[in-house]
């Protein structure tokens, strides 16, 4: 069942990818998210960060505010290159 | 479908062991790598010291290039049998490390980096790796979206490539564990003593005792050094990335600016991976922070190489250090100042590439068994010496 539930829909990582994440001994998101690479696609963790913390509190017994949320990257949403390219080279 | 039984590799919460015959500070690719090859030559006696997660350091961090073309035949020759190592990777430990052979292509700005690429090929090619000059011509046959006429020429390797960084790290860790080494996550070493029969290092998670001690701690090895009471050269160097969104595959090659330190690929998801160097002056700090003016900097040198990449979107950047070191190579062997006390640092931006053949050898060479020319030449007391052989191919 949990195969068939999708947490992260940009990268497809499925409950059961963060149930063996939890598993393996990960806890931590930065750990899961590089083990499992939810988070890393155009939403950035914007839709699954939530859903996925709750599920890793639930899997090692955690207090959902114990689990920290990775760090947040630049830009806040996906920016095109020639914006950037606009700007006065230094 | 029968469950696979995963391995614990990082252990954040289990007791630490007391003893160990080697303790590796660091769980980076240089830790890891050389950790698993300890325990596949027999010494399972071996803990990893890792201050944070796995992954945190430049390991989890950096382009997953890896290329044979350099301009030392040290470098080359370790890198040729790197490669064969990451082709047999997914045989060896059974980890998918999404590995693309698409080659490396050079751009040159000047005759004078023409110069320079035509003495690489050539000691490239004595040593059978297939790298080939390219006019502007040429290059764009390989890459029709490149936009090149502010450029003299151009090198490629068919046989260079890039992996996945996260899982060829799991796959290391894993093997590791597997064999009996112990991995430490969360626990930093913040201080070591010499004891008659080697090392107590202090964590908080308590003391192990170790007979010898690998500094694998990378960016931070002369933090790392400075606890045993000895100072390293090398010092860390911010270089940050960047990754779009996903595109179906068009780019073969990695694609890379000699002058400017551009380099972009495309990675197995799709996704277009790329960084190019913005100097600060050099301080002793690692800093992690992301910067617009490196957005800009890789904004202006994509759209001058691939104006048509205009509209994609960047979805993320991020920094890591590089650990430099003054003429550009690695530091390996033993301390001679502290014995026992190893060091395997300062890989620069090349010790992704570089971490699994060094290793071999490394565990080779902790275990009594043959040793490598890279022990002598890439020797701490080399900077003492006069004349070392400087490596000019690094990107940044
Ligand atoms: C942006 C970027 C792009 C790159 N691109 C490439 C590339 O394409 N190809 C390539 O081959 N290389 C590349 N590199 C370089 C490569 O990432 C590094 O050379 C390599 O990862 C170094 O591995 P390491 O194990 O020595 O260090 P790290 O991965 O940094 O590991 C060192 C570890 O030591 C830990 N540590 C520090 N202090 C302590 C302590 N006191 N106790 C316990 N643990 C401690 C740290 O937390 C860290 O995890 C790139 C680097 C960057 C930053």
């Amino acid at each position: 069942m949990s195969k068939k539930i999708i947490l992260c829909r940009c990268e497809d990582v499925t409950a059961e990818d963060v149930e063996r994440a939890a598993r393996t001994g990960f806890s931590d998101l930065e750990e899961i998210k590089r083990y499992t690479g939810f988070g890393t696609g155009p939403c950035q963790g914007k839709e699954c960060l939530r859903g996925i913390a709750a599920a890793v509190a639930r899997l090692t017994g955690k207090s959902e505010s114990e689990i920290r949320p990775f760090t947040s990257r630049p830009p806040l949403v996906p920016t095109e290159i020639k914006f950037f390219a606009g700007t006065p080279r230094r | 479908m029968a469950r696979r039984r995963d391995t614990l590799p990082p252990t954040a919460t289990a007791p630490l062991r007391a003893h160990a015959e080697v303790a590796i500070i660091g769980g980076g690719i240089v830790g890891l790598a050389i950790a698993y090859n300890l325990a596949r030559l027999g010494c399972s006696d071996v803990v990893v010291l890792e201050g944070r997660h796995l992954a945190w350091g430049a390991s989890g961090r950096n382009g997953g290039g890896v290329r044979q073309q350099w301009s030392t035949e040290l470098n080359i020759r370790l890198m040729q049998e790197s490669l064969e190592i990451c082709r047999g990777f997914a045989q060896e430990i059974g980890t998918n490390i999404w590995m693309r052979q698409g080659g490396y292509l050079f751009l040159a700005r000047t005759a004078d980096e023409l110069g320079k690429m035509d003495k690489a090929i050539a000691l490239q090619n004595s040593c059978d790796v297939p790298t080939r000059r390219l006019d502007i011509g040429e290059a764009n046959e390989l890459v029709p979206e490149l936009a090149l006429t502010a450029f003299a020429g151009a090198c490629y390797n068919p046989t260079d490539a890039i992996v996945f960084p996260w899982p060829f790290l799991w796959g290391y860790a894993q093997a590791a564990a597997k064999r009996g080494v112990e991995i430490h996550t969360f626990t930093p070493v913040t201080a070591i003593d010499g004891t008659s029969d080697g090392f107590a290092l202090h964590t908080p998670k308590g003391v192990v005792r170790a007979a010898r001690v690998v500094n694998a701690a990378g960016s931070w090895s002369p933090q790392v050094a400075r606890l045993v009471g000895l100072t390293l050269p090398n010092w860390p160097a911010r270089h940050e990335i960047l990754s779009t969104e996903p595109l179906k595959p068009f780019l073969k090659p990695m694609v890379s600016v000699l002058d400017s330190g551009l380099y972009i690929s495309q990675s197995l998801r799709g996704e277009l991976v790329g960084g190019i160097t913005v100097h600060e002056p050099a301080d002793r700090e690692v800093r992690l922070g992301s910067r617009l003016a490196f957005v800009e900097e890789m904004a202006h040198g994509l759209m001058e190489i691939m104006p048509r990449l205009g509209d994609l979107k960047i979805v993320r950047q991020w920094a890591g250090p590089y650990d430099m070191t003054p003429d550009g190579n690695p530091i390996v062997g033993e301390a001679t100042d502290v014995p026992g006390f190893f060091l395997c640092c300062g890989f620069v931006g090349h010790g992704f590439m570089m971490a699994p053949v060094v290793a071999r050898y490394y565990a080779s060479h902790l275990t009594g068994g043959p040793t490598h020319p890279l022990f002598d030449k890439w020797r701490l007391g080399r900077f003492v010496d006069t004349a070392t052989e400087r490596e000019d191919m690094n990107i940044g």
